[in-house]
């Protein structure tokens, strides 16, 4: 085994560090008996049991799971169909290179583009439809939009990865195409679905931007509501918000690594 | 003038060309019709805004103007003010800023890393891929709590006289920094890893026998190795931080504004939407153009 020089560990050690004491200050602070001020007082879970008797914070977490799952579903089936479209077929070179760049629009620009160009689209769209009047079903058109580049481009890595035997296999022996997809392709490309879907969800539970230019007065979800929050001042039960925030993430991101190393 | 149908073997499938495209461009349509609506459009209309007038009260009016870059530039009716070019330029610094520092600091961090045993060395990892998937809002909201008037960190900076007794240590540019760099560190140190764990060391170990200096062993054995990694990592970083929105909102407030808070305060309070897309245009040719000089630099660090 190589072993690090001083300074590596020192800086490893400082930055860790650096990462979590913001994060761990707020888990203290989150069981902390004070209301106001941040002076140790004894520990407490009261902050928690508040936050379930909070409607605010209950509707808002039932609007960003809501939001996180129906657009992953969409994101995921689209992205999907679109992987396998751009990858199974002979498109011309430049087909090919017009897919990529689209395909590579929502990576390559600052989120805050994609959300200004929504809000003046739905601003306009509004005239004709009130689909587009701010609220749950844009944020879902916003969230799908970035989360289809991501699926399609991991799926299609993956595409990449299980070649194409399997399928001539299954077509010699005279597979429909859907007996085909059915049978061959979706079991072998399940695994690059579920880290599409996987990473779409957390992009989707992650995002601030595209909700907040998207939202409406009844779709506030936990980001939005601890921004809106913080403005405010700290209190103890956005702590208690937060931590448990983090503890799922934690759990999540654990689940994920179990279920792709594999 | 139609092509001769013929018949051809497509991996397997028994099909003419017209049919096997049928299928294809059937499969494309939904997403492609989808990213077409929602991204390729929108877009679109975004730069056709940027070139309207606001109406009087925040409509949108049909004349063709160039008045939403020229105020960008800084030409008002008072004369000419940098204030938007500083703006634009401090986002720049920030962005790029916080590449370097994230990077700087991911190097050490992913040799760590890469130097524990291999059954921990998966924990490692989980602590940095934590942070990476925890909500930005949280973790900036966690800042304020460390910056607060009775943490110690601001006691210090007051006893320092740096601030007033009993300030917070934010807004300010300080408290932007180290919002901007704990945000992107870890898309840094993830990508840069994937590559220093795969590092081939008997390169570095030939350039050590080889008396190579150690600022040479970087340069000419590890940082090649670890381009790719590194590459994603910083436009991972770059692009983002360009437009960030929520670390300098809640850090750095009114004095120490970047452009996404420009561009949102344009969408939201001032409902100004063709300055604001005058706006989004310049941040996206300010990317683009930090993107191409990276390449550029990217070229010949290669050659170094």
């Amino acid at each position: 085994m190589r072993r690090s020089h001083f300074l590596t560990v020192a800086v490893s050690w400082l930055t860790l560090a650096f990462l979590y004491l913001p994060l761990v200050g707020v888990a203290v602070f989150s069981v902390n008996d004070a209301r106001r001020g941040l002076v140790w007082k004894g520990f407490t879970l009261k902050w928690y049991l508040k936050l379930f008797r909070n409607e605010w914070i209950l509707e808002a977490a039932w609007n960003t799971l809501l939001l996180a799952v129906i657009s992953t579903f969409v994101a995921t089936v689209l992205g999907t169909i679109l992987a396998i479209a751009m990858d199974r077929f002979p498109w011309r070179r430049p087909t090919r290179n017009f897919l990529d760049t689209i395909l590579y629009i929502p990576v390559v620009i600052p989120d805050i583009i994609l959300a200004a160009s929504l809000v003046v689209v739905f601003g306009l769209l509004r005239l004709f439809s009130s689909f587009f009047e701010p609220g749950l079903p844009n944020m879902i058109v916003g969230h799908v939009t970035f989360q289809i580049a991501f699926v399609a481009l991991v799926v299609r890595s993956r595409l990449g990865a299980i070649g194409r035997e399997m399928e001539e296999a299954a077509r010699d022996l005279f597979a429909s195409n859907w007996y085909m997809f059915r049978k061959v392709m979706l079991p072998l490309l399940m695994p690059g679905i579920m880290a599409g879907a996987m990473l779409a969800l957390t992009l989707s539970l992650d995002d601030f931007v595209i909700s907040f230019f998207m939202a409406g007065p009844d779709s506030q979800t936990l980001p939005l509501f601890i921004f809106a929050a913080v403005r405010r001042g700290v209190t103890p039960q956005i702590h208690a918000l937060s931590t448990l925030i983090m503890l799922i993430t934690v759990v999540l991101v654990i689940l994920a690594e179990r279920f792709t190393r594999r | 003038m139609k092509r001769a149908d013929t018949t051809i073997a497509w991996y397997g499938a028994l099909t003419t060309r017209h049919r096997l495209m049928k299928l294809g461009g059937g499969l494309l349509i939904p997403g492609m019709l989808w990213l077409m609506f929602f991204l390729v459009i929108p877009g679109l209309v975004l730069v056709a805004v940027s070139f309207l007038t606001r109406g009087a009260y925040g409509e949108l009016e049909w004349t063709f103007t160039l008045e939403n870059y020229r105020r960008l530039a800084g030409f008002s009716l008072f004369g000419w003010t940098a204030d938007y070019l500083i703006i634009l330029w401090r986002s720049l610094v920030v962005a790029f800023v916080t590449t370097l520092v994230s990077v700087v600091v991911s190097y050490p961090l992913c040799f760590f890393i890469a130097a524990r045993p291999e059954r921990s060395r998966y924990l490692w990892l989980t602590l940095v891929i934590i942070p990476f998937w925890t909500n930005m809002v949280i973790r900036t909201y966690a800042w304020f709590l460390i910056l607060s008037p009775e943490m110690p960190f601001a006691r210090l900076a007051a006893l320092l006289g740096f601030i007033p007794a009993g300030a917070p240590l934010y807004p300010n540019a300080f408290a932007v920094y180290l919002g901007m760099v704990s945000m992107f560190l870890p898309f840094v140190t993830l990508p840069l890893y994937a590559s220093v764990e795969r590092l081939d060391w008997s390169l570095v170990e030939a350039a050590q026998d080889l008396y190579a200096s150690r600022t040479r062993v970087f340069t000419q054995a590890i940082l090649p190795q670890t381009l790719p990694g590194l590459s994603v990592g910083i436009i991972l970083t770059f692009i983002p931080a360009m437009g960030m929105f929520v670390v300098p909102d809640l850090l750095g407030g009114a004095k120490y504004m970047l452009v996404g808070n420009l561009i949102q305060q344009q969408f939201g309070p001032s409902r100004d939407w063709p300055f604001g897309a005058a706006i989004s245009m310049a941040l996206m040719v300010l990317t683009m153009v930090g993107l191409q000089i990276y390449r550029r630099k990217g070229k010949e660090i290669e050659v170094l």
